[in-house]
Order: structure tokens, then sequence, then C-alpha cells
């Protein structure tokens, strides 16, 4: 058996209704599990991005990938693999405002790229952006506190090779 | 609220056609000229792409012998020289097993389907395989390709042209005939020349092909008639075989067939329908009815579900677990929505049968008694390889 690995998936695709149902179908069909998918706006207009992250042989998310990029409304579908790429998650934090002046919060803060967005009298929220690891230790250091909420993204990913997205629509046009 | 309809010329992000490679052609062609033992299995995309006269110049002047998937049926006419048959868990014994001795493997607008390849890790493992193919997600999804041309067949087919030789092949297509006298022996004579009392589904096909030379649109529902008609019948012009292929579904051919005669009104429509099958969709006979669609309709009637009754023969012991089937009175159904109707069971009315129905202008329904334990040979099991197809 071939080993899984974990691929980000980068698919470009009009921004119309419905798409995300028949890709998510795509990963179903063949009993693959999302870790995670973030959508938004790419940086072409009327050109939405999806980022899917899955565990799979590479045989087969070539497949998948070529599946996906057989949907009309796709533009462009592409695999990456974690060295390709320069990835992020964010995450929210809700806490109670008995411990905003511990000082051991206020340290752990400083260390994990995270800060404080909100205080009121009841509580205030913590964000923090970094790979998943980052996030999850966090998450271990500050769940003794009592979280009230806890909110995470999916991963957003830059790749270091270039999307020629722009150069596709071209041709397609 | 006022309507109009705006026909949709171009959506952006869709390319229907992939850019064809000229290296890769040039490749492929090299491939080829080279072989020894090359095989040629064509699909629909031939058919789709309207690709059947490149397709005829190219194997003609390759000489290479060629076999056809059940939805590439009729591309190519049945008695062509280099037309070996159909490959497949029902194909032709011949192309099935030479798959596994070719040197060069050549897939024209097919998918490597599962009824078409068997047991994948044992699969042409011994050729090269070129792949003449439209959607590039079919590439190495099922079987490793050497050498892939995207494309619409039409157009790679025509760019090869030049780039391949004459071929002469005549010693390996006679390793294809000797195969076929194999299976003539052991299981095409037996459904043409049968010496049982039964009708058999074959000699009902072969009867057809007698009384119109090959000229009819064969349309055919999903079972052991299916394979028969894919098998038996003989088609002179592309576009005369229609089934549903890897969508399998039962009740298909009724519908089909009233599409088939809209499309193509001048032509003879004979829809072949197991018993079984022919339930699943009957209300379309309101259809026909309705718009007085003069299809022919033949239900080939074994009171079983015949294909699974086969596997259920073969591989459960003769369990034959909801596969028996206890039928309405079919010709009175037929009759009751104003349909010709008849029905035979003996040997002797057969032709007459046959030959009162494409004298009808009108719709027609034939019911056909057939022997009711008859199997459909050859035979690849499920995960078994090509080459060990069971000829009984």
């Amino acid at each position: 058996m071939e080993e899984k690995q974990k691929f980000t998936v980068s698919v470009y695709t009009e921004n119309n209704i419905g798409i995300l149902n028949r890709l998510s179908a795509i990963f179903l069909k063949r009993h693959i599990n999302i870790e995670s998918l973030t959508v938004s706006q790419s940086e072409i207009d009327h050109v939405h991005r999806f980022t899917f992250v899955v565990i799979v042989p590479e045989t087969q998310i070539r497949k998948v990938v070529g599946q996906l990029e057989k949907q009309i409304e796709v533009i462009g579908a592409f695999y990456h693999r974690e060295d390709e790429i320069i990835y992020q998650e964010a995450a929210m934090f809700k806490l109670s405002t008995e411990h905003l002046y511990d000082e051991k919060i206020q340290n752990k803060l400083k260390l994990r790229r995270a800060h404080i967005v909100t205080i009121t009298d009841r509580y205030f929220v913590i964000e923090a952006t970094g790979l998943k690891d980052d996030i999850d230790r966090l998450y271990e250091r500050l769940k003794p506190y009592g979280l009230l909420q806890f909110v995470r993204s999916g991963r957003i990913a830059i790749t270091r090779p270039k999307m020629a997205i722009s150069e596709l629509l071209k041709e397609y046009n | 609220m006022e309507f109009s309809y705006k026909k949709c010329e171009k959506v952006r992000s869709y390319k229907a056609v992939p850019k064809f490679n000229i290296e890769k052609v040039k490749e492929a062609a090299a491939v080829i000229n080279k072989a020894k033992k090359p095989f040629i299995v064509w699909g629909q995309g031939v058919i789709i792409g309207e690709a059947e006269q490149e397709f005829k110049e190219f194997i003609e002047k390759t000489d290479i012998p060629s076999a056809s998937t059940a939805l590439g049926l009729s591309a190519l006419e049945t008695k062509h020289k280099l037309n070996v048959g159909m490959v497949g868990m029902h194909g032709n014994y011949a192309p099935n097993v030479l798959t596994n001795e070719c040197d060069v493997l050549i897939a024209i607008g097919m998918r490597f389907d599962d009824r078409v390849t068997g047991n994948l890790n044992t699969y042409a493992k011994q050729a090269k395989v070129i792949h003449f193919e439209i959607d590039p997600a079919e590439i190495d999804k099922n079987v490793k390709t050497d050498v892939a041309v995207l494309g619409n067949v039409k157009e790679t087919l025509k760019e090869i042209m030049p780039f391949v030789q004459k071929g002469d092949h005549k010693k390996w297509l006679d390793e294809f005939h000797k195969l076929y006298e194999v299976e003539f022996e052991k299981v095409i004579k037996d459904q043409l020349q049968p010496t049982k009392e039964g009708l058999t589904m074959g000699e009902v096909l072969g009867e057809i092909n007698k009384q119109t030379k090959g000229d009819a649109v064969i349309v055919s529902d999903v079972g052991q008639h299916q394979m028969f008609a894919c098998r038996y019948a003989d088609f002179i012009k592309t576009r005369s075989s229609v089934t549903s292929g890897g969508l399998g579904t039962m009740g298909f051919a009724l519908p089909a067939s009233i599409g088939a005669k809209m499309g193509v009104p001048e032509r003879e429509v004979i829809a072949i329908i197991g018993d079984g099958g022919f339930q699943m969709t009957i209300q379309e006979l309101g259809t026909i009815l309705q718009t007085e669609i003069a299809v022919k309709i033949v239900v080939l009637n074994n009171e079983f579900l015949g294909m699974v009754r086969q596997w259920q023969e073969l591989f459960f012991d003769k369990r034959y677990a909801s596969t028996v089937m206890k039928n309405p009175n079919f010709t009175k159904i037929a009759e009751g929505y104003g349909i010709d109707a008849h029905k035979v069971s003996k040997r002797e009315n057969l032709s007459k049968a046959v030959k009162d129905m494409l004298e009808s202008k009108n719709s027609y329904f034939l019911e056909v008694v057939i022997e009711k334990e008859d199997n459909v040979f050859p035979m690849i099991p499920t995960g078994s390889s090509v080459s060990d197809v069971r000829l009984s």
C-alpha cells in the first residue's frame, strides 16, 4: 500500500451556487475525509478559491484532482505537498475577564503571536494565527482557564510556485 | 412574467476538448510502427466524436485487429475484416484472451471500465498502452498508460495518419480467427443453430439480423438479453446500438427506443428487452400510444431475472433467490395501449413473427418465449483476469 500523506488541494472556480456540494461529493464518493476546508475570493475578480486538506496516497489525490477539474465551473485544480506551500490557520479564544491580568496568559500570548482583540467586563477574546500545531499548543495552554468558546478556521495556503490561473483563463477565452 | 430564451454559447471555465500535442502523436506512432502484435480496443468516443471514418482509415492502414467495448459497437461494421468482436465480461473469446498477449494495446475513446478489464492487476501487463482520450481525468485512472494522446479522436486519428506506416499483421489476425473458431464451436453454434427445444436469445437476434440485414437500430435493456444483443446483433451502420453501458439501468430500453426512433424516424428501431426490465418502465407504452411512434419491441421472456440467475447458478449453488419472475400477460397489456402484439414460443414460427413485426408500419410488440435457464458465455467472473474467460 502506498503511504498516505497530507495534501493541500487548491481549486479555482467560478462563483456559482452549488459548486461546494459537487466538489465535496467527489471526496465523499471515495470515502476521503476532508480535514479542513476554506472558501474565499481569490486574487482574480469573480474567481473563488477552495482550499481542501486531505490525507491520502498521492496516486489517489492525482485522480481526485482530475475529477475536480472536470467540473464545468472549475477553472483549475492543483494539489500540493506540505513543502510546496506556506500555510496558516486562524483561531479565536473567549475567556472570562477574571484571567485578563494573569501574567502567565500574558506571557503565552507574547510567545504565540496571539493578541487580545476585545475586552469587556465579563470576557475577553484572543486571536491567534499560526500552524495547526501552534494553535493546538495554545489551545492546550489556555484550556485550564476554562474556555468559554473556541473556534478555528480551516487552512489557508499560498503556494511557493506560481499559480497560472490568469493564463488558464486567457486560454479558455 | 416575460421569458425569453437566451442560448448559452460558452461557459468560461469549461473546455471540452484539451489541446492535443503533436509530439505525443508522433510518440504513439513510433510505438505502433514497431509493434508486432498490436491490438486496438475502441469505445463510444469514436461515435460521439463522429470519428468513424478516421478510425476505419487508421486501422486499415495499420492493419491492426480491433475490438469494441459494448458502447463502441456499430462504429465499425460487424463484418469488417479487422473487427474481432467485443471485449469485456461477456465479450468475445479472442479479444479477451489476446488482450494479455498483444505487445501494444491501443485504447481509442474508451475508459477501461471494470467490465472491460476484469482484474486490473492482470490486465495487459505485458503490453505498452497507448490511450487516445478526450478526458484528461481518464488517463492513468484505471490502467497505466505509456503514451497518452489527448484530444478528440476525430482530430488525433487524422493527425497520426502521416506518421504511421502501412502495417501487415495477417499472422496475428489469424490468432484471433483461430480463437473465434473455438468460441464458435463451444458457444455460438448452440445459440445460432440450437438443438434443444426452447428458443435461444442468440437465434432471435440471428433472425433479426437476417431480416434487417443489420440495418436496424438495436436498443437493449440490461441483463442477459443485453449481452446477447451486443454479442449477436450485426451492424452495418454507425449509431445502431443503444445501450446503457456503465449506467446499467434496467428499464432503459423502452424509453430509449422511443427517443432513438424520434431521432431517426426513417430507420427501423428495435428494442430488445428482458421480461424483468420491461416492467420497470412499462408506463412508457403510454408515450407510444400518445405519440404513435413506430418502435418495435421484442421482449425475450425467460421468466427470470436471467443475469442474476446465471450468477446464482454458477456461483451460488443454484440458489434462485428473488430471480424467478411471475409475469403478467404482456401481449394483453400492449394491446391495451393499442399496440399490435404477438407471442411466439416455437422455432418454426419465429421467422414469420419477426417478418410480421418488421413489415408493420406502426408500433409492434413481440414476446418471444425463451429457454428458461440459458446462460450467456463467454464470461469473465468478477475478479478474474481477461485471459481466464470461461466458455462454459
